[in-house]
């Protein structure tokens, strides 16, 4: 039987699949993204999080940095860039997004601008394997202890992959923050923007709102 | 040959828990790779650090290589080449000659593995000889195959899709196949000699031996000699910069036993680089590898020119040891290189030598690169990752799910 006041942390590894669709232009990058499967849109807007770790916190998501490098297209590739994932329900909607900027970038578009040799987009998705980390906490001190030990990849599955990839209402640490009652950190945590900084800002951010939480 | 425990100060307990959790899961079926060559090359070299590691996380592995004479080596490098884009025919000689070896490789190797991973296109014909009844094969494409000479490809492709899976090195790679693609990078071993600390004392000591200057600026391409890599085009691009820096260059790699190639362009990159004693054309013998990582740590700047490249593991090695990289957009360099963060991506000599006197200009710069470089390589390209991602390649083929929870 499942203790539900423990808090149990997973990991995850992903492994990359070539879906073989490319795109040269913006059209052919319109079709693609109407057409590829969910956990490719997923991926493309967020392995760049955590496979690029020191840069932060952009470039933050594929289609914008080759819309803005590839294509030149700076306006569209800024706007992208700038979409507020955190507060999309579902990939649906993500989806959704993304192909109303296109959509309305190329209205009055009569130019067709070619990525340069090499320079293609490639769509990939991923799939996902989840495994018990070490880690599990029955208090919120443990919580500390543990959150502080995780990997990024166990922190990220959390936060990121929780909510859109396993389509649940909140991130898996506020669910369980206001499962043993602590509604104020719930909320809290709930607020913070993750795409708007690293991982590891992401984990002190954490922690220190807990600190504070603790502190009242 | 160093335990997996050793990682653990590198990668973390966490991803080494992981790779014993995979491990577990693969317990008592065999795991067979085969390639063309023991020694030389990126892949003989990942394999013997990496099939001692898999034993050690419960996985029963082995290593088999395939053998053929000179003729069908002389074939595969037509074909290696062909998939680079040369437009090389091959005759119906040629096909029958390289199915003749495949089938004295098949008989005479032990297929009854549970899980195959065939490396390369030298061994793909040995599909054939696969028992459907209970094991998964994948096929593992090391080279560039972004732009391949078709006819050539599509020969292949016959093979390939007789496979359960493919796994190539960049998304560009990827074709249309009937088959699952992955993407897995190669990844380079941090304890391997080529790569693990090393003294001052020792550098200073190797490049005393060639006779280079180490006060002055020094920029290294470590490469095989071949055509491919384009040494003399980094002749071209160091003649640029040497106009206005007094820097030397060193060119220095070795051949790997299925490339007939090598000589040929040693002698042209010679001729390129006569007269000039601040060139240094180094031929290294196999066991070099402690020269090597001596060269890239003491080097200024590390240069991998490549026209293609299947990968280009020699920057990997470079940003490991925290150096700035300058290097073609080609391959799987892309990959490991994001453009002047964590190093320098360029397409022509011009470019090359305008970065590299702009990074021998700017050490402070050059610094940050090699020292983001370090980082993504600890975090993407290093061997524990290479083998957690060969075995999720077969559990993906065992749960075809998007999420699975092991």
């Amino acid at each position: 039987m499942v203790d539900s006041s423990t808090f149990h942390f997973k990991t995850k590894i992903d492994l990359t699949v070539l879906l073989g669709i490319k795109a040269t232009t913006l059209t052919d990058l319109l079709a693609g993204i109407k057409s590829v499967p969910d956990s490719s849109i997923y991926f493309h807007t967020h392995k760049f999080l955590l496979q690029h770790q020191f840069i932060s916190p952009e470039p933050p998501n594929d289609f914008a940095f080759w819309v803005t490098n590839a294509l030149n297209e700076n306006i569209l590739g800024e706007r992208i860039a700038s979409m507020e994932l955190i507060r999309v329900k579902n990939v649906a909607e993500l989806r959704k997004q993304l192909v109303d900027l296109i959509e309305g970038s190329l209205i009055g578009h009569t130019r067709v601008v070619d990525s340069p040799p090499g320079e293609e987009f490639h769509f990939m998705s991923s799939q996902t394997f989840v495994l018990e980390s070490p880690y599990a906490a029955c208090s919120l001190k443990e919580f500390c202890v543990c959150l502080n030990n995780v990997s990024t990849s166990s922190l990220f599955y959390h936060i990121f992959d929780a909510r859109l990839r396993m389509n649940r209402e909140e991130n898996d640490f506020s669910e369980w923050f206001r499962r043993i009652g602590n509604q104020s950190l719930a909320d809290a945590v709930r607020q913070i923007d993750p795409y708007a900084q690293s991982l590891e800002s992401l984990r002190k951010n954490i922690l220190n709102l807990m600190r504070i939480h603790a502190e009242h | 040959m160093p335990s997996i425990e050793e990682y653990i100060p590198i990668v973390g307990k966490e991803l080494v828990d992981e790779l014993f959790l995979l491990g577990e899961s693969m317990k008592g079926k065999a795991f067979q790779n085969i390639n063309s060559t023991s020694v030389g090359g990126g892949v003989a070299e990942i394999l013997s650090r990496m099939v001692p590691l898999l034993r050690e996380i419960g996985v029963n592995a082995r290593w088999d290589v395939i053998k053929g004479d000179e003729k069908f080596f002389a074939i595969t490098k037509n074909i290696h080449n062909a998939l680079h884009g040369a437009s090389i025919k091959l005759t119906d000689e040629d096909i029958e000659h390289f199915l003749e070896v495949s089938k004295t490789n098949a008989s005479e190797l032990d297929l009854s593995s549970d899980y195959v991973l065939v490396h390369d296109p030298q061994p793909v014909a040995l599909i054939d000889k696969r028992n459907h009844e209970r094991s998964y094969w994948v096929w593992r494409g090391h080279v560039d195959f972004s732009d391949p000479y078709l006819p050539v490809w599509n020969f292949l492709a016959r093979f390939v899709n007789k496979y359960d899976a493919a796994v190539f090195s960049a998304p560009s790679f990827a074709r249309q196949l009937n088959i699952k693609q992955v993407l897995i990078p190669p990844s380079i071993d941090p304890l391997s000699d080529k790569n693990k600390e090393l003294s001052e004392e020792t550098i200073r000591e190797v490049f005393q031996r060639f006779g280079i200057d180490p006060s002055r600026p020094i920029i290294t391409q470590i490469s095989r000699f071949d055509y491919l890599k384009d040494p003399v085009g980094v002749i071209q691009t160091y003649k640029m910069v040497k106009r206005y820096i007094d820097l030397q260059l060193v060119l220095a790699g070795g051949g790997a036993t299925d490339d007939p190639d090598g000589l040929k362009t040693m002698v042209e990159v010679q001729e390129a680089a006569a007269g000039d004693k601040d060139i240094f054309v180094l031929f290294l013998p196999p066991a070099s590898d402690i020269v090597i990582n001596a060269l890239q740590r003491g080097s200024t700047l590390i240069l991998q020119k490549s026209l293609k490249e299947g990968f280009g593991l020699t920057v990997s090695e470079a940003l490991w040891k925290s150096k700035p990289v300058i290097a073609s957009a080609v391959g799987g360099i892309p990959l490991q290189i994001a453009h002047k963060h964590s190093g320098i991506l360029t397409c022509t000599i011009e470019g090359t030598a305008y970065w590299i006197k702009r990074l021998i200009n700017d050490p402070a710069y050059a610094q940050v690169l090699g020292s983001n470089g370090r980082k993504h390589i600890t975090d993407n390209f290093l061997i524990t990752r290479h083998i957690k991602d060969y075995l999720l390649v077969f559990l993906s083929l065992m749960h075809r799910n998007d999420i699975v929870y092991l």
